[in-house]
């Protein structure tokens, strides 16, 4: 089993890139609590913030998580506004009395928004205090998730990056994979590196704050996302070395994943093959059921995930798809780099948005298919045109073999339902 | 500073998106940070609008907020009137425009733009969203209204649907035919379809019908004082509500306002037998001043409940609806506190909710029913039919809506009979609700399976489930987990395996996928 091969017009590492800037059609990276607070079992994400970002955070979520939810918001009045001082005592009252409600909460974020940055309430130096007021039983951390500083997912690498400096050291040669994954299909991706014989595997973001996840010099990393660009940052600072690839979408992005950390520790190519044999087949099985109805389609992306140049490499590579324009909000090389050597030349690649001007070229080109947000999807629809909404790619299980098949299918659902539906008048 | 789980009310900039996406021909450019644009998803998913809101974001980053973020606006501005064309703009801050002070309303207006430039001041960090969709109104028709003579005949206006409101887009129509039957037209319908010209053309009617206090007294006042117009005070929600808001009509107009009852079946509906079993349950209202206080008087004068207990999210409304719990003898709940009103739900543990979106999910959690009756709401709560709240349909509604969580009388009798059946027992849910028990349950202890119901599965068909393949079947979401036990044991039937693997499943699951 060879490596994917690139593909022979050359793929979209160097093609030119349109950036746009204007009126974006995103989330803020307060989105990311909405998964994250559901993997980390024993964390609570406190948003200091305004009623918009509680308001936010429900709408978001829907009704989908209608529990008592691992996080809140800690809203600012007028009076906070006033003085600052009293914010800090305020927050310092607020989190003692929520502590005491949750003695199960082992880690607290404080997590920054628009108006907690904008008025420079310094949340590091509120961790800090209440690291210290609250120890050892609950770890206080800080990010920022405002929508000044963060598009959407970039939530969650602002979280990880934050955890970064507070892992333990180890100069143990381990394997850290880094991405919050729903946890069968992290048990998945565990089964599998363990049955190639690759470990220790330490994971981040942890399920428990007590789980042995460390990084030193000797640790290697891979990326289950591609938009953890920080933490990227941050372990390559505390020593660890990123093991690029292309990401687990896919039959062929999973293999070239699996592939790239078991050369890193040099897993015979009998193993390799005997390991992912029966799910790549599996998988190729499912894709192609779902693929027949994607097969010839365009594919027009608006930027939301960053998971945009690794979707449109699986699904023009193993689906028959042709991209018209792939839209990230952000591309960063170091971690796209590998999609985009895949993606056959050809789609606009385009950064940032100017939403209203993006539109306009999604209506000349009338793709067969629009991966967008949910504030447009709707409008579009009544365009006549079909659409994925994209927060679905994030909030569903999709990477490795066993979900292959799902991720198609959450594309050839609109088309197959646009098929199915006969609801015009009568001529 | 005040930690919140959930939020009845969004801030007041949303309330302001209410007003714009309502109208037509009206443009808001709002001075917000990426991320605001969430507020799209309201109405382009929770109420399936097929346009999006007439509102541009400046978007403003970081790194602008030590340049220029003034230009940002501008060119946004400029930007919006070039591009949407419209008649006249609304301006404004988000939460955190409001703290940067780049004043856009002062702004807008050096632009020197040939339309109608309507600043608006929604103070973020003090009010809410009926604070903000009211004062967008108020300051739309102060701008906007224009003196005029009256109409010959008798016209009024209607006064208060917003987008994303509750049952608006029926409560109009019902309203019209309402008004329509006694003999006056109407003027102009605003927000909701009203242009910037038709908000000029509103003194020339004779009177005005508040169809949403929430969103449109203040609008409604001040017509009154600049324009002479009475405005009508009584909420035509319910049998009785709705005679008495003829009768201040007809008071109003001196028309002889004489009703057709002839598709009212409520009053019928109560009184037949099947009824019987309504008698004195236990209800505990919450929502909107106005929707709650309507829904106090249909259920103890025209449903026959016990009301309980009553209270509001809005404090706008705590004056009358503090009047009306002392009327019903019972303690009012004022509060936007959501764990405050599970709080006072399971103390008074009530037979039945008539509250919002949030008391849907507190009385899945407590296991009683309930029946959304005021905003908040969510996407179901915008049906394809027409079901009005307002007017003698809107009552026909609400009978319906609000027996629909409950066991039928019928029903109720037979389960007392055999209460100690194991299929046919209380505990079980109405008949009319398939399945949804043992979704409530699955739900509750957090979506896990229990061994015995494996068990019987395996007793039945002769495929045992290996540990494994259990522990993964446990991953998957309660609602689709049945599924993918029935798939992948009809999987394993169908090739004769007597054991499913882990690789059964999958396989299994590749098999079904589309």
């Amino acid at each position: 089993m060879n490596a994917p091969l690139p593909p022979a017009n050359g793929g979209c590492r160097s093609a030119p890139v349109l950036k746009e800037r204007g009126q974006r059609e995103v989330f803020c990276g307060l989105t990311g609590i909405i998964w994250l607070h559901r993997k980390m079992q024993d964390a609570f994400f406190l948003v200091v913030g305004s009623r918009t970002c509680a308001h936010l955070l429900q709408s978001a979520a829907g009704v989908m998580i209608f529990a008592e939810p691992r996080f809140g918001t800690a809203i600012l009045e007028e009076s906070d506004l006033a003085g600052l001082a009293d914010a800090h005592e305020e927050l310092d009252r607020e989190v003692a009395r929520l502590l005491a409600r949750r003695p199960d909460i082992r880690q607290l974020f404080l997590v920054g928004s628009c108006p907690s940055e904008v008025i420079k309430i310094d949340l590091a130096r509120a961790a800090e205090r209440l690291s210290q007021v609250h120890a050892p039983h609950v770890r206080v951390l800080n990010y920022s998730g405002s929508g000044i500083e963060t598009t959407f997912t970039q939530g969650e690498d602002a979280c990880l990056a934050s955890m970064v400096p507070v892992l333990k050291d180890t100069t143990a040669r381990e394997l850290l994979v880094v991405g919050a994954l729903p946890d069968v299909v992290e048990d998945q991706m565990l089964d599998l590196l363990a049955d190639m014989g690759v470990g220790p595997v330490r994971l981040l973001p942890a399920r428990r704050i007590d789980d042995t996840t460390a990084v030193g010099p000797n640790t290697v990393f891979a990326l289950t996302q591609p938009f953890l660009g920080d933490t990227h940052a941050a372990l390559e600072r505390r020593g660890a070395r990123h093991i690029a690839a292309p990401f687990p979408f896919g039959d062929e992005g999973t293999t070239a994943w699996l592939r790239a950390i078991a050369t890193e520790f040099g897993v015979n190519e009998e193993t390799f093959e005997a390991v992912t044999a029966a799910p790549r087949a599996r998988a190729r099985k499912a894709i192609a059921q779902a693929a027949d109805a994607l097969r010839g389609k365009s594919v027009f992306f608006f930027p939301d995930s960053q998971l945009e140049i690794p979707l449109a490499r699986f699904l023009t590579r193993e689906c028959g798809m042709t991209a018209v324009e792939v839209g990230s909000p952000y591309i960063h090389d170091a971690l796209h780099g590998p999609d985009l050597d895949l993606l056959p030349a050809g789609p606009q690649i385009s950064e940032g948005q100017d939403v209203d001007k993006q539109l306009a070229r999604a209506r000349a080109a009338r793709p067969d298919l629009t991966v967008c947000g949910l504030g447009l999807a709707n409008p579009l629809e009544a365009e006549g045109l079909s659409t994925k909404w994209a927060i679905e790619l994030v909030f569903t299980p999709v990477h490795f073999y066993e979900q292959a098949g799902d991720l198609a299918g959450l594309f050839s659902r609109p088309l197959r339902r646009k098929s199915a539906l006969r609801l015009e008048a009568a001529e | 500073m005040k930690l919140t789980v959930w939020t009845y009310e969004g801030p007041p900039h949303v309330g302001a998106m209410r007003v714009a996406t309502a109208m037509k021909g009206l443009h808001y450019v709002l001075h917000a940070p990426q991320g605001d644009t969430y507020a799209d998803l309201l109405f382009t998913m929770i109420e399936r609008r097929d346009h999006r809101p007439p509102v541009t974001y400046t978007t403003f980053q970081a790194r602008d907020l030590g340049a220029d973020t003034a230009v940002l606006f501008k060119d946004a501005c400029n930007d919006a009137v070039e591009r949407f064309d419209p008649e006249a703009i609304i301006v404004g801050a988000s939460c955190t425009a409001e703290l940067i002070q780049d004043d856009p309303a002062g702004l807008a207006e050096t632009m020197g733009l040939s339309i109608p430039v309507i600043p608006l001041e929604l103070p973020s960090y003090q009010r809410k969203e009926n604070f903000g969709a009211d004062e967008t109104f108020y300051q739309i028709v102060k701008h906007l209204a224009r003196p005029q003579d009256r109409t010959a005949r008798v016209t009024c206006n209607i006064l208060g649907p917003t987008a994303l409101g509750f049952r608006h887009r029926d409560d109009v129509e019902e309203m019209t035919g309402l008004l329509s039957d006694l003999g006056i037209d109407v003027n102009v319908v605003a927000p909701l379809g009203a242009t910037p010209a038709d908000i000029a053309r509103l003194p020339a009617a004779h009177f005005n019908v508040l169809l949403s206090p929430e969103t449109g007294e203040t609008a409604a006042r001040w017509l009154e004082k600049n324009y002479g117009q009475p405005y009508t005070k009584t909420m035509p929600i319910g049998v009785g509500a709705t005679r008495d808001f003829i009768a201040e009509v007809g008071a109003i107009t001196g028309l002889p306002c004489t009703p057709d009852e002839s598709r009212l079946r409520m009053p019928w509906w109560s009184r037949s037998v099947d009824s019987t079993y309504l008698t004195g349950k236990c209800v505990f209202i919450f929502g909107d001043g106005t929707h709650v206080a309507a829904h106090a008087r249909i259920a103890r004068d025209e449903m026959g409940f016990e009301v309980v207990g009553i209270g509001c999210y809005n404090r706008e409304m705590a004056r009358p609806i503090r009047a009306l719990a002392k009327e019903y003898g019972v303690a009012p709940l004022i509060t936007d506190d959501y764990l405050e009103v599970e709080q006072a739900i399971e103390t008074l543990s009530p037979e039945m909710i008539l509250g919002t979106q949030m008391e849907r999910h507190i009385g899945k959690r407590l296991g009683i029913p309930c029946a959304v009756i005021s905003a908040p709401v969510h996407v179901q709560d915008y049906p394809a039919r027409y079901s009005p709240q307002v007017g003698f349909e809107g009552a026909n509604v609400i009978f319906d809506t609000l027996i629909h969580p409950l066991v039928m009388g019928l029903e109720e009798h037979l389960l007392t009979m055999f209460r100690d059946d194991f299929e046919f027992h209380d505990a079980a849910g109405p008949s009319h609700h398939g399945g949804q028990h043992q979704m409530a349950d699955a739900g509750a202890s957090g979506g896990s399976i229990s061994g015995k119901m494996i068990e019987q599965v395996a007793a039945s068909d002769n495929v045992i489930w290996l540990s494994d393949a259990e522990r993964a079947l446990k991953k998957i979401p309660f609602f689709v987990r049945g599924k993918a036990r029935r798939n992948t044991e009809t999987f394993a039937v169908e090739r004769g395996l007597h054991e499913i693997s882990l690789d059964t499943l999958y396989e299994a699951k590749a098999h079904y996928a589309r």
